[in-house]
């Protein structure tokens, strides 16, 4: 997985958020615009994009964009 | 009888209607248009209090019978899906036959389940009709789920609505009736789940957890693990999807339209992305019902129906999937319309 597509690809999930305000570091559950709802366009981007499957409760555990990247990626 | 036919589809929705304005004044942090515009509903119908499954049922069916000027005296089996019995016992079919003026000579039953319900329903009704067993076979399915719901449950008062369809399945009609392809895995049971009331937990505990999505999760209550059956979806319907084309010796580009359990947009609209379906062949409307739980197919297929995006000599796959979690599909081959 390449971190710089994933960012791309997950600043996609948000409607009125500009990509310029998600980078490596941010918190994304403090986002505006993050609901349950953009919890299950991640769950679904993990799911077509890179063919893993993540739950609610792996979401939760992570704080950053980065700490979303790795444990995507470590399933 | 080698086959069976769906004869008639009527449907019911209760009179009120519970539209976003009215949500929005109970949760006024909520952005309505961002998530009516994600979800695609604007509005559903609800059942007021002493309004039960089972009125509904009767509104359907009666309904059936008008549009289609079926005599109650020509059903000779019953079936009606509902998770909103009138009682524990009896049966709400039994209630129905009597009110409806049906036979006394009709088998007649209920069967408790969701969203996959009315596929189910179809498949029974088939391998009467095949059998010999019936002749007949009037399938309601209906559902009040809002009731089940907490007041403060903004996420699921914001998808499911009420309602109730009815379908004749008969030895001749307008759409024969594919193989069937089901599923079940009660390891995910809790991921739906209205825990108490019945004979497990009778009582009421008032019990009540955030979930990992920071839902509550609250026992007396329905209560829906959205990411755990977003993700069994997305797992289980592409896979049915391809079981049925194949058990039907289909080939998905043989497949004029399909008409999926109406859950909610962004769920169908997922789905559809997965399995790879041009968006003119997928039916999403569920703008003013909501997600109406085991009635969503019937209603989508008269909506299809009365809107002509459905018509004679075509290829439909119809699919339905959730609580249990239990899913199933088949095809439909729609000869005169």
């Amino acid at each position: 997985m390449n971190f710089d597509e994933f960012l791309a690809n997950f600043a996609e999930q948000f409607d009125d958020t500009d990509p310029s305000e998600i980078a490596k570091d941010t918190i994304f559950h403090d986002l505006e615009e993050w609901s349950s709802l953009t919890g299950m366009s991640v769950i679904a981007m993990a799911k077509m994009m890179y063919g893993k499957t993540v739950t609610g409760a792996d979401i939760r555990s992570c704080i950053t964009v980065e700490d979303l990247f790795h444990m995507i990626e470590s399933k | 009888m080698t086959t069976a036919y769906i004869k008639g589809i009527s449907y019911y929705l209760p009179e009120a209607v519970l539209t976003n304005e009215q949500l929005v004044e109970d949760f006024p942090e909520w952005s309505v248009d961002k998530v009516a515009q994600k979800v695609g509903v604007l509005s559903r119908h609800v059942t007021v209090e002493g309004e039960t499954a089972s009125d509904m049922a009767y509104r359907a069916a009666k309904r059936l019978f008008d549009d289609y000027n079926i005599e109650p005296s020509q059903i000779d089996f019953l079936m009606l899906c509902t998770q909103s019995p009138d009682y524990f016992l009896p049966s709400s079919a039994c209630l129905l036959q009597h009110k409806l003026s049906i036979p006394t000579t009709a088998g007649a039953f209920d069967y408790n389940l969701g969203c996959s319900g009315c596929i189910y329903g179809l498949a029974l009704a088939k391998s009467l009709i095949v059998s010999g067993m019936a002749k007949n076979v009037l399938l309601i399915t209906a559902e009040t789920y809002t009731k089940y719901l907490h007041p403060a449950d903004k996420s699921n008062r914001s998808i499911f609505g009420d309602g109730a369809s009815a379908c004749l399945i008969s030895t001749d009609g307008f759409a024969e009736i594919g193989d069937f392809v089901l599923g079940t895995d009660g390891s995910g049971a809790e991921s739906l789940i209205v825990k108490t009331g019945a004979a497990r937990q009778k009582e009421k505990t008032g019990a009540q957890m955030v979930d990992d999505e920071g839902h509550v999760n609250r026992d007396d209550y329905l209560y829906m693990n959205g990411g755990a059956i977003f993700n069994f979806t997305l797992d289980v319907v592409p896979r049915l999807l391809d079981a049925i084309f194949v058990k039907n010796d289909v080939a998905q580009g043989e497949v004029d339209y399909y008409v999926l359990h109406q859950a909610n947009k962004f769920m169908l609209n997922t789905i559809r992305k997965v399995c790879r379906i041009e968006k003119d062949k997928f039916y999403i409307n569920i703008e003013e019902t909501g997600n109406t739980v085991s009635s969503t197919v019937f209603i989508a297929l008269k909506d299809c129906l009365d809107n002509q995006k459905i018509s004679s000599g075509q290829v439909v796959a119809i699919a339905g999937f959730g609580v249990g979690l239990s899913w199933g599909g088949t095809i439909l081959k729609f000869s005169k319309v």
